[in-house]
């Protein structure tokens, strides 16, 4: 008996669940992983393009505002930015914070 | 108690072949078992961030070569200015981070009690299996093409041994020869790849064999990055290399190694030294364990990257359907990451968070003139999607930033970063 009843609810719970996870979109983790490619694993490069890891959260998200409306020039960082919501790029900010 | 969770998690495990998943996080970073073929961009990048997530977790490798030799940058090996060993990776920093790395190659899989057979017999059980075997090569789409015919008209389009010789076959052809490139249709691994050889290619040759000449016989109209390398093999080496697109004659009907000759509504073509980059389709594995669709690649969810043909399988890299994203390194190394954590959620009764899917394709047309493409993708009812307004190609017109000279100083730092998140 108990064991068919949590299958139930599960069902029930479903829904505001999957709904919930594709409006809020990728998490910040999610993001910023996406990044190490260029920016080095946990965000430390060994090369001419920036570490990540050890820069502060507003400093992260002035840049990539700046990239973001063509205020600062780059080589690609402007196509990327432009990828990003204010909201993403806070959360993306968020998680390096916390790389060390 | 017992009983219930297990039955849940069954319940979970079922629900996420058919790609709906969700549970109230009953047991976070539960354990399992995860089989993971083939060690390259995407199974390595999986295998590293499933451990990463959750360390208790069992993960197996099983690939065939005892090192990974990528692809990426094998062009530069073609053009003389890098060598194979500074390509060549071992997965010594995969066994570091606990995982265990079988040398062998899978032979079948069986979905049903959830195993994997390797070719010595030996067979490893999973509760969750990634499938990142890359491309096979379709040598009979190429009528005269063949693996015998390789060894004198080389592909290459696998790094090693064909690498080497397409280089060797470089170095004897003589000043004033005519290097021929056939470019296959899509899709195909590495949009940009034939176009970057062929102008590494032509800057060899400018700087050693100025007389020769680039012929390409292409099988389609356009192609990635077109009007930068176009632009840039006037540039950098007026009247060398001469583009054939598929309307226009381009497409290769046979060739003949005895001949070295190849025909196509251009007319028949005498080389000394031919390049056939045939057609290609997921790795034999995805076959035999009946992955594939009509097309011969393999359909994925888009949110998680878990196989629509097989239960509590996942495929990555370039034997997977997705959408937008092209057949990149790069690519893989993102779907790897969300592979990882769709099978830390699922395996913890969790709804996986939503997917970040990213490309980045640098090229070089000479070892200092660098270009780009780039996307952030979407996913939505419409499949992968690149986000409006975003990504895309480098300048058209470089400015005083000096765009060319930085992004191929970027190209090389983009290697060494992809390369020690996947196996340093
Ligand atoms: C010339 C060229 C240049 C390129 N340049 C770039 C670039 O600059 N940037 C970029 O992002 N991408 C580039 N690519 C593309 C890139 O190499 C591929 O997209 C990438 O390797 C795909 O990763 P994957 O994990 O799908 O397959 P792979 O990296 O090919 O890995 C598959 C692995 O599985 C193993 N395997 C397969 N079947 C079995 C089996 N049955 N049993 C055991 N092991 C098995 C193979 O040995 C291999 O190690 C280039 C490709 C080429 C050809
Ligand atoms: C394709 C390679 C690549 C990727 C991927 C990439 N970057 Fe960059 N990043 C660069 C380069 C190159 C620069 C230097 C500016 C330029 O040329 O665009 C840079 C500069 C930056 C800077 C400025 C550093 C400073 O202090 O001056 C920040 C911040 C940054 N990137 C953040 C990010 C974030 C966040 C991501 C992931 C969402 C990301 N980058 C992804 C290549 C990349």
């Amino acid at each position: 008996m108990g064991i068919r009843v949590p299958a139930m609810v599960l069902a029930v719970w479903l829904l505001p669940l999957q709904v919930s996870a594709q409006a809020t979109g990728p998490s910040g983790q999610a993001m910023a992983q996406t990044c190490y490619v260029c920016h080095g694993p946990a965000g430390k490069s060994d090369g001419p393009i920036a570490s990540l890891a050890g820069l502060p959260r507003d400093h992260i998200v002035r840049q990539m505002a700046d990239f973001k409306a063509d205020r600062r020039p780059g080589t690609i960082m402007n196509r990327i930015a432009k990828g990003y919501s204010d909201e993403q790029i806070a959360a993306i900010a968020d998680f390096i914070a916390t790389l060390k | 108690m017992t009983t219930t969770r297990r039955s849940l998690l069954k319940t979970a495990g079922a629900a996420a072949g058919l790609g709906v998943i969700g549970m109230p996080a009953l047991a976070q970073g539960a354990a399992g078992k995860i089989v993971i073929v083939g060690a390259g961009f995407g199974g390595a990048t999986t295998a590293r961030y499933l451990k990463r997530a959750n360390p208790a977790l069992d993960v197996t490798v099983v690939e065939r070569d005892d090192r990974y030799v990528t692809c990426p940058f094998s062009n530069y090996v073609i053009a003389g200015f890098r060598k194979l060993d500074d390509l060549t990776h071992s997965f010594d920093g995969l066994r570091k981070a606990g995982i265990k790395v079988v040398k062998g190659e899978a032979t079948a899989i069986d979905t049903a009690t959830r195993s994997v057979s390797l070719g010595d017999g030996t067979k490893h059980a999973y509760d969750r299996l990634v499938v990142s075997p890359g491309v096979d090569l379709s040598f009979t789409g190429v009528p005269g093409y063949s693996e015998a015919a390789a060894e004198k008209m080389p592909h290459a389009w696998k790094a090693g041994p064909q690498t080497l010789l397409l280089r060797r076959q470089l170095e004897a052809m003589p000043d004033g020869g005519t290097f021929i490139l056939c470019a296959p249709a899509n899709p195909f691994r590495c949009p940009p790849g034939p176009y970057e050889r062929v102008s590494v290619v032509a800057w060899y040759l400018k700087t050693s064999k100025p007389k020769s000449k680039i012929l390409v016989l292409d099988a389609k109209d356009v192609f990635s990055k077109q009007g930068l390398f176009q632009a840039a093999w006037e540039s950098e080496f007026p009247g060398m290399v001469t583009w054939i697109a598929g309307k226009d004659g381009g497409k290769v009907e046979s060739v003949d190694p005895a001949s070295m000759t190849v025909k196509s509504g251009f007319g028949s073509e005498t080389g000394a030294v031919i390049n056939v980059i045939p057609p290609q389709r997921a790795g034999a594995i995805a076959h035999a364990a009946g992955l594939v669709g009509d097309n011969g690649w393999c359909p994925v969810d888009p949110m998680t990257f878990a196989s629509t043909r097989a239960a509590n399988v996942y495929v990555v890299g370039d034997a997977a359907v997705a959408g937008a994203m092209p057949k990149s390194g790069s690519s893989a190394n993102t779907q790897g990451k969300v592979v990882a954590a769709a099978i830390v959620a699922s395996l913890a009764g969790r709804t996986p968070g939503a997917p970040a899917l990213f490309n980045i394709c640098y090229s070089l047309v000479t070892p200092e003139y660098g270009i780009s493409t780039t996307d952030v993708y979407q996913v939505s009812d419409k499949g992968i999607t690149t986000t409006p307004n975003a990504g895309g190609v480098s300048v058209r017109t470089p400015t005083t930033l000096n765009e060319r000279k930085l992004e191929a100083e970027y190209t090389v730092n983009w290697y060494k970063s992809i390369t020690a998140d996947v196996w340093a």
